[in-house]
C-alpha cells in the first residue's frame, strides 16, 4: 500500500515537472494567440465596450469598440464636418457661432459621460474645446452635439470638461490667465493682474441644458486639469495648476521653477451655497449658448450677456491650495474619493494627497503661508504617499476598481500599475510612444470596469505602414484583468486623442436611436407627406420644400430660378427604416452637401451664378436605384420672367 | 356530459384572441434585414411587426412592381372576420349551455367544430386567393421585370405556410398566437364532443 503511495506521489510530482516544462517552452505562442482571441470580435459579433476618444485638432469626437480597436463614428462637435454638413447646413451653422463670430474649428480635449449617484450613466457626453474655449453637449441615444457653451473669461479652456458626480456641474478651467476682463494694457505686467477662471457649468438633469452658474477668479496661474471629488470628497473639485511664477514668457522655462506647484482643491458646494443666497458678482460678458432641439432639427443662437463672478476671498473656507511637486499634469482621484493624485510632470514620482487629511489639516488651520490670501496647506500634512515609479513624465492616473491605479509615463513611454496605499508598483509595460493619457472604461468614477486600458500615444514612427510624414496617432490596448498587464492590441486612431471616456456597450446600445420619427417633426420647412412639396418665392429667396424617399426626390424638375436667387432646399427624408440617409449635392454649391438621416429635415443653400440646366442627386448610396436618383434646375437670367414650376413624373 | 359541456361552452372562448392577437404571420428577412420586416395578420387589418414595417415593405415592393399592402378599409374580409368569429363565439358557447341542460346532445358538439373547420379552409382558400393576387398581379410598368430560368415573369406570392426563398428575402409564412388560441379552442370543442360521445355510449349500455 505504502510503495503504491509512493508511485503515485513521483509520478504525480512528473505530471507537473512535465506540464510546468510545455507551458514555459510555448508561452510566447501561447500569450500572442491568446492575445489574437482577446481582442477578435468575430464577424458579426459586438463589442464589450464603447470607447469615446477626443479627436484633438479635428475638433471632434470618435467613438470606437473595445476590445477590437474599430471605429464606428466620427462625431462633429467643434468642426465643421462635410461628410454629414455639420456646421455646413443651415440649421447647423449656429453650433459653432461665438462672441468671436462663426469659428469652425476648435481643438476637443477630454470627454467625460454623465454621471449619477458617481457611475456613468450613459445619458450625455461633454467634451471641451480648448482654443475658443467651450463646452459641448453630445446626446448618447442620437451620438449629435446638441448644445454648445461659450466660456468667458477664459483662455485655453483645459481643465475641463469634468462633471461632478451626479451631473449637478460640468467644470471648466481655464489654462491661461487672462485680463478678466479683458482690456489693452502690458504683456509683462501680468503678475498679480491676470486671473484664472474657474467655471461650474449647471446641466439641467431632465434635459442636459447647460447654464454658466459661476465663475470663480483665481491667481493667475495655469489651470491644467482637474477631478472631481466622489464619495466622501463629493462637493469638492481638484485642479492642478502649473506656472505658479506667474510668467508671461518663455514658459518653458520661467514656469518650470518652482519646485512646487499646487493642486487647487476647491469646496463648489459651499460656493453654490454662497451663491444662492445672493453672493457673487455680476460682470458684462458675451458669449454664445447655442442648443440644437431635436424636435425641429434646428439650432439656434443665444448671446448672453452677464456673468456672476465669484472671489474665492469672500468665501472663507472654499478653496485651498495642496502644494504638488514639478508642474503637476493629470489630477485623478480614485474611485472611494479618498486619494488626490498628482501626476508631476517633470519628477519621476507621483503624489498622492489624502482627502482626509487635507481635512483634518483644514480644520487644524495648519497653513504654510497663503497666495493671494488662499491657505496654502503644508505639503507633509496632506501627503498620504509617494509613488516611486522609476519612470519619468507622469501624466494621468486611472482606476481598476480593484485597488490598482495606472499611470502614463510620457518621457519613459510606459504604463505603471500601481497599488493604492502601499504605494508599490506591481507591473510596468511600455507603449509606442510617448502616452498621454489612458483610459479604462468607468475609471473615472466610483465604478470603474477594470477590464482593458486603452494607452494614447503621441508618436507613431514605426508602429504601422508609413504614410508621409503625416501619421496617425497609435493606441494601444492591454488586457488588465490578471496581475500583470498584457498588451493585446495597437491600432490608429484619427486626430490627436488627448483623453477618452469608455462605458459598457449595454449602457448605450439598446437606446440608440434608429431612425427620428416623421410624425414628431417640427422643423418650420418639412415636408411631412410628398403632396406637401412645393416651391416658394419671397423676393429673391427661394424655399423648395422638397421630400426624399427611395429613390426620388420631390419634386426633382424646377424651373424659374433665376441668377442672383438665394435657394434653399429643405430636405426631408421620408425614410422611416434604420440606416437609410438620403444625400443631396448641387453642382457648384459653394458648401458641403448634407446627409439626412431618416425623418429628418436638413437646410442647403445654392446661389446659382450661371444660366443653366443644372443636376442635383443624392449623395448617399441609398438604393439599387440610388444612380437615378436625381433633378434638375433650371437657371434663367435674373431679368426673365420663366414661370416658377416644380414637378416630379411629368 | 357536464363535463363535455363545460369544455364545449369554454372552447369557442378562445376565438376571441383572434380579436387581440394576429392569426397569421409573415416575416421577410433578407442580409441587409438582420431584423426582419414582418407583417401582422389580424382579422381586422394588417399591421407591421415593428411600427413602420408596412411602409418599409411597400417601399421595397414597389420596385418590382408589387401593389401597397391593403388597408382595413381595402378588403371585405377585415369587416366581415371580426362579425362570423363573434357569431361562431355566442353559438359554440349558446351549444355548451344547452348541451349543460340537456337540451341538445354531443352531436351539436360536433357540428359546430365542422363548421368552424369549413369555415377557416374557406378563410384559408381566401386568404391564399389574396396572396396569389398580391404577388402576381404586377405593375407592368415595375421597375424591376425578372423572369424565371424558363423565360416566364417572376412572381412573388408569399407562402400560405412555411419558407419560400424570394430573391433576396427569406420569406416566412406562420401561424400566430391568435390562429394558435383557435386551435386550441377548435380541439376543446372536438374534445368536448369525443366525451359526449363517450358519455352517451356509456348512457346506452347502462339503458
Amino acid at each position: 500500500m505504502k510503495i503504491h503511495n509512493y508511485l503515485m506521489m513521483s509520478m504525480g510530482a512528473a505530471l507537473m515537472l512535465v506540464s510546468c516544462g510545455q507551458q514555459n517552452q510555448s508561452s510566447n505562442g501561447a500569450l500572442s494567440s491568446s492575445a489574437a482571441e482577446k481582442v477578435y470580435v468575430a464577424p458579426g459579433e459586438q463589442d464589450e465596450y464603447y470607447a469615446f476618444l477626443s479627436g484633438g485638432y479635428s475638433g471632434n469626437l470618435t467613438v470606437y469598440g473595445l476590445p477590437s480597436g474599430r471605429m464606428f463614428k466620427e462625431i462633429p462637435v467643434f468642426s465643421q464636418f462635410p461628410t454629414s454638413g455639420y456646421g455646413y447646413s443651415e440649421e447647423t451653422k449656429p453650433m459653432l457661432n461665438t462672441s468671436h463670430g462663426f469659428v469652425p474649428w476648435d481643438d476637443a480635449h477630454h470627454p467625460d459621460i454623465s454621471q449619477t449617484n458617481g457611475e456613468l450613466d450613459g445619458r450625455w457626453i461633454f467634451i471641451n474645446g480648448n482654443n475658443t474655449p467651450r463646452i459641448a453637449r453630445v446626446n448618447l441615444s442620437t451620438f449629435e452635439t446638441e448644445e454648445i457653451i461659450e466660456v468667458p473669461n477664459s483662455a485655453g479652456n483645459h481643465s475641463s470638461s469634468f462633471i461632478t458626480e451626479n451631473t449637478e456641474y460640468v467644470v471648466a478651467g481655464t489654462r491661461f490667465s487672462v485680463p478678466i476682463p479683458q482690456r489693452d494694457m502690458p504683456i509683462n505686467e501680468y503678475k498679480s493682474n491676470f486671473k484664472g477662471s474657474l467655471s461650474f457649468i449647471s446641466v439641467d438633469p431632465e434635459h442636459g441644458h447647460l447654464d454658466l452658474k459661476f465663475q470663480l477668479l483665481m491667481p493667475g496661474f495655469n489651470y491644467d486639469l482637474s477631478h472631481p471629488g466622489r464619495g466622501k470628497s463629493h462637493g469638492w473639485f481638484f485642479f492642478t495648476t502649473y506656472n505658479t511664477e506667474e510668467a508671461h514668457t518663455l514658459q518653458e522655462v520661467n514656469a518650470s521653477q518652482n519646485d512646487k506647484d499646487f493642486i487647487a482643491a476647491v469646496n463648489w458646494k459651499k460656493i453654490e451655497e454662497y451663491v444662492n443666497n445672493g453672493g457673487g458678482t455680476k460682470m458684462p460678458a458675451n458669449y454664445a449658448h447655442n442648443v440644437y432641439d431635436e424636435s425641429t432639427h434646428m439650432a439656434t443662437t443665444t448671446m448672453k450677456k452677464e456673468v456672476l463672478t465669484v472671489d474665492p476671498l469672500k468665501v472663507p473656507g472654499a478653496v485651498y491650495f495642496l502644494p504638488t511637486p514639478k508642474s503637476p499634469h493629470g489630477c485623478d482621484v480614485d474611485p472611494s474619493g479618498q486619494y488626490i493624485i498628482g501626476n508631476g510632470k517633470l519628477s519621476a514620482d507621483l503624489t498622492v494627497h489624502s482627502f482626509d487629511k487635507m481635512i483634518a489639516a483644514i480644520e487644524g488651520e495648519k497653513f504654510d503661508g497663503e497666495a493671494y490670501g488662499i491657505p496654502i496647506l503644508k505639503f507633509e500634512d496632506v501627503l498620504a504617499g509617494q509613488v516611486k515609479s522609476g519612470g519619468l513624465g507622469p501624466l494621468h492616473t486611472e482606476f481598476d476598481g480593484k485597488g490598482n491605479a495606472y499611470t502614463t509615463f510620457f518621457i519613459s513611454s510606459e504604463v505603471v500599475k500601481w497599488q493604492l496605499g502601499t504605494w508599490e508598483v506591481i507591473d510596468r509595460k511600455p507603449t509606442y510612444y510617448s502616452v498621454g493619457h489612458l483610459m479604462i472604461p468607468g475609471g473615472n468614477s466610483r465604478k470603474p470596469f477594470g477590464k482593458y486600458v486603452v494607452a494614447m500615444n503621441k508618436i507613431t514612427k514605426d508602429r504601422y505602414l508609413p504614410t508621409g510624414p503625416e501619421m496617425e496617432h497609435s493606441a494601444q490596448i492591454y488586457d488588465i484583468s490578471g496581475e500583470k498587464m498584457e498588451l493585446i492590441y495597437d491600432f490608429p486612431t484619427h486626430g490627436e486623442p488627448h483623453y477618452a471616456a469608455g462605458c459598457p456597450a449595454e449602457l448605450l446600445a439598446p437606446k440608440s436611436k434608429k431612425i427620428y420619427r416623421l410624425d414628431e417633426n417640427k422643423h418650420p420647412y418639412a415636408v411631412t407627406s410628398p403632396t406637401g412639396s412645393k416651391v416658394v418665392r419671397e423676393g429673391n429667396e427661394v424655399h423648395v420644400y422638397m421630400s426624399t424617399i427611395r429613390s426620388h426626390f420631390t419634386p426633382d424638375n424646377i424651373e424659374g430660378i433665376k441668377v442672383g436667387d438665394k435657394v434653399y432646399f429643405h430636405i426631408t427624408n421620408h425614410e422611416q427604416d434604420f440606416d437609410v440617409p438620403h444625400g443631396f449635392a448641387m453642382i457648384g454649391q459653394n458648401t458641403s452637401e448634407l446627409l439626412i438621416m431618416p425623418g429628418q429635415t436638413k437646410t442647403s443653400v445654392w446661389e446659382p451664378k450661371q444660366v443653366g440646366v443644372w443636376p442635383f442627386y443624392c449623395t448617399d448610396f441609398c438604393s439599387a436605384l440610388h444612380q437615378e436618383m436625381q433633378g434638375y434646375v433650371r437657371v434663367s437670367p435674373a431679368n426673365s420672367n420663366v414661370e416658377l414650376k416644380w414637378s416630379l413624373g411629368e | 356530459m357536464k363535463k363535455a359541456s363545460i369544455l364545449m361552452s369554454l372552447g369557442p372562448l378562445f376565438l376571441l384572441g383572434l380579436y387581440v392577437f394576429p392569426l397569421w404571420k409573415i416575416m421577410l428577412g433578407a442580409p441587409q434585414y438582420p431584423d426582419p420586416l414582418g407583417l401582422n395578420i389580424h382579422i381586422n387589418g394588417l399591421k407591421g411587426v415593428n411600427e413602420f414595417d408596412i411602409q418599409n415593405i411597400d417601399g421595397l415592393n414597389h420596385y418590382i412592381g408589387m401593389h401597397t399592402l391593403p388597408k382595413a378599409e381595402d378588403m371585405w374580409e377585415f369587416g366581415t372576420f371580426p362579425t362570423i368569429i363573434g357569431i361562431m363565439v355566442a353559438l359554440g358557447v349558446l351549444i355548451g349551455l344547452l348541451g349543460y341542460f340537456n337540451k341538445v346532445s354531443y352531436k351539436w358538439f360536433l357540428g359546430w367544430f365542422f363548421l368552424m373547420s369549413i369555415m377557416g379552409i374557406l378563410g384559408m382558400y381566401d386568404f391564399n386567393e389574396w396572396l396569389v393576387d398580391y404577388g402576381t398581379d404586377l405593375d407592368p410598368n415595375a421597375i424591376m421585370k425578372l423572369t424565371n430560368p424558363d423565360g416566364t415573369p417572376m412572381t412573388y406570392k408569399p407562402p400560405l405556410l412555411g419558407h419560400v426563398k424570394m430573391l433576396n428575402f427569406d420569406v416566412t409564412s406562420v401561424p400566430a398566437l391568435g390562429a394558435w388560441l383557435m386551435f386550441v379552442g377548435m380541439a376543446l370543442t372536438l374534445i368536448a364532443g369525443f366525451l359526449g360521445w363517450k358519455n352517451s355510449k356509456k348512457l346506452k349500455s347502462l339503458a
